[in-house]
């Protein structure tokens, strides 16, 4: 409606509702196109049965017949895959663990985060960019090199053995690799970055006068610290939580090559089913209760994002 | 926050670049490792660089990486742009909310769950998986971290300085161009180079994305690694850390020039 009112308008009016849209529309179609119209061809093969839609599987929607089409899509729905992962142990025990690893780790890579995220924020002014750049760098490093790096360290003849019985702390070499520690390592090791950031962008912007009325007032400077920093870096806490909560969920990488053969994470089931197994569906399955358990910190996620845009 | 620093606080930045930077170092020392046994030191010595130089498989897959690296680079950097254009400068267009939805997802969703959907997606419009679908998957993972790398700059920019431009007659497209453009430059260009190295390290997208023509650096790496640790491996990862280092002088280089020659120019930002 806007636009075939405007395009009677002068001319420097007229590029006005096209330029802003095409701004828009180009990163949107491209996002609907490749990234939220491939979530619902992953539905639709999730509710495939496995024989149907093992590769090269049939067509995901058959425009070309028509009715006939869509009624043979309907009809080829099946929950079969969803009753399969619901059954099946190997699958629940998956998603409880990467949960859990997810979620000590965050806790881990809090503990961790926030002392170094807080040095930063006092070090002096000048300084701060190019610890900020020291904390990001690695990150910019090839992550599977960061892993592959650790194996080096953690391997039975690694460094961490050699050091630690030099220095005499351990009189047998000790087993890192191919446990569950060495994933713990590997993950707090890759993700760090992810959560010293938002800290400190949270804590460089606190008030410092809020902590001196404190402690001028007689509050112990760990009283002060838990009752006025902590609260205010919460917004920092919460986005490095979830920045690192929701993808370690889904990891893959850190614990295929440090972990064990014994249990895995969701995102080393789901690639077996489907690199190994070549079950398609059962994979998209798998995608999809992946998904909607993390939905709800996406979506928080996402509510936090916007609302540091319309901040300013 | 105040300034000074503490013992404490001294310590904490210390452990935490010392934990994040070792493992790093002694990667690049056992590059130049002359035993054939990882663990051992065997003296100073580059045989594992020239071993890679007669890899050419471990040759022919880094140049196709580096060539989707640069071209979905390339691709995100102007449609991450966009994206932060339309979200910082848009104003409350309607689906604003689904919109930002749909740009800042990709940056948490798992890799494996990206990866998937976009193999599912090739498949079903029946294109051949190889160099030019890893590209189109990159692009599409790695627009949204020039966003959040681009916004961050455009959000503490001055808008009276294209207003200004506007007001003396410039058409918008015009005024971002000469004006705006410029002046976020640095941030467009630190946006490019994260995606470059994101598509470069990317292993998981690329395995679903791929075919069997198209062979990306990481996967071959992976390939290798999961048969244990190879002297070779170092020096190839010793090579790209060399090179990413020598990117981000470079952009820090970039940035710094840019916020020199924009000096005069730059607004009272929010943190000062």
């Amino acid at each position: 409606m806007t636009t075939a009112n405007k395009t009677n308008e002068p001319a420097t009016r007229q590029q006005r509702p096209w330029g802003p849209r095409l701004v828009i529309l180009i990163p949107a179609l491209w996002l609907t196109a490749l990234f939220l119209g491939p979530f619902l061809i992953v539905l639709k093969i999730s509710l495939s049965q496995t024989v149907i839609a093992q590769p090269p599987y049939t067509p995901v929607l058959d425009l070309a017949a028509g009715w006939q089409g869509i009624r043979d899509f309907v009809a080829g729905l099946s929950f079969g895959n969803y009753v399969l992962l619901a059954s099946d142990s190997l699958y629940v025990t998956s998603y409880l663990r990467s949960l859990l690893i997810a979620a000590t780790s965050t806790l881990i890579l809090l503990l961790i985060g926030y002392p170094i995220a807080y040095g930063i924020a006092r070090a002096p002014r000048r300084a701060q960019p190019i610890l900020v750049a020291a904390i990001v760098l690695p990150f910019l490093t090839a992550f599977l090199i960061r892993i592959y790096a650790w194996v080096n360290i953690l391997q039975r003849e690694g460094l961490l053995n050699d050091v630690l019985l030099a220095i005499g702390l351990i009189r047998e070499p000790l087993v890192w690799l191919s446990t569950d520690t060495a994933i713990y390592i590997g993950i707090v090791y890759s993700y760090l970055p992810f959560m010293v950031l938002p800290l400190y962008a949270s804590l460089e912007k606190m008030n410092e006068t809020l902590l001196e009325a404190a402690t001028d007032l007689g509050c112990p400077w760990w009283k002060a610290f838990w009752l006025v920093t902590v609260p205010l870096s919460l917004p920092g806490i919460v986005a490095g939580a979830l920045l690192c909560f929701i993808p370690i969920a889904g990891e893959f990488v850190i614990p295929d090559l440090l972990g064990g053969s014994g249990a895995t994470m969701i995102g080393q089931t789901l690639w077996t089913e489907f690199f190994s197994n070549k079950d398609w569906p059962v994979a998209s399955a798998l995608a999809v209760v992946l998904l909607a358990v993390l939905l709800a910190p996406i979506l928080i996620y996402q509510h936090l994002q916007i609302r540091e845009l319309d901040k300013r | 926050m105040r300034r000074g620093l503490s013992a404490f606080n001294v310590t904490a930045v210390a452990l935490g670049l010392a934990f994040l930077y070792l493992p790093i170092v002694i990667l690049v020392i056992y590059s130049f490792n002359g035993s054939r046994l990882v663990t051992i030191w065997g003296g100073w010595s580059t045989r594992w660089y020239v071993a890679l130089l007669n890899d050419s498989a471990m040759l022919q897959a880094a140049w196709t990486s580096l060539r989707i690296a640069f071209l979905s680079a390339t691709a995100a950097t102007v449609l991450g742009t966009l994206a932060t254009v339309a979200l910082v400068r848009g104003g409350r267009f309607r689906g604003r909310v689904a919109f930002s939805g749909l740009v800042y997802a990709p940056l948490v969703m798992p890799e494996i769950i990206t990866g998937l959907a976009l193999l599912l997606l090739f498949v079903a419009i029946n294109v051949d998986r190889g160099f030019w679908t890893v590209t189109l998957a990159h692009t599409t993972v790695t627009m949204c971290f020039v966003t959040v790398v681009v916004q961050s700059r455009l959000l503490s920019f001055d808008v009276s300085l294209e207003e200004a431009a506007r007001d003396l007659g410039c058409p918008p497209l015009k005024a971002f161009m000469t004006v705006t453009l410029p002046l976020i430059l640095p941030a467009i260009a630190a946006g490019w180079i994260l995606a470059f190295v994101l598509s470069l390290d990317d292993l998981v997208i690329a395995s679903f994305t791929t075919g069997p023509g198209s062979i990306t650096l990481p996967i071959r790496i992976y390939s290798e690694v999961r048969m244990g640790v190879k002297p070779e491996i170092n020096a190839i990862s010793t090579i790209m850390i060399a090179l990413v280092a020598v990117g981000v002088i470079a952009a820090t280089w970039l940035a710094k020039r840019g916020r020199k020659s924009g000096l005069l120019l730059r607004p009272g930002g929010r943190n000062r």
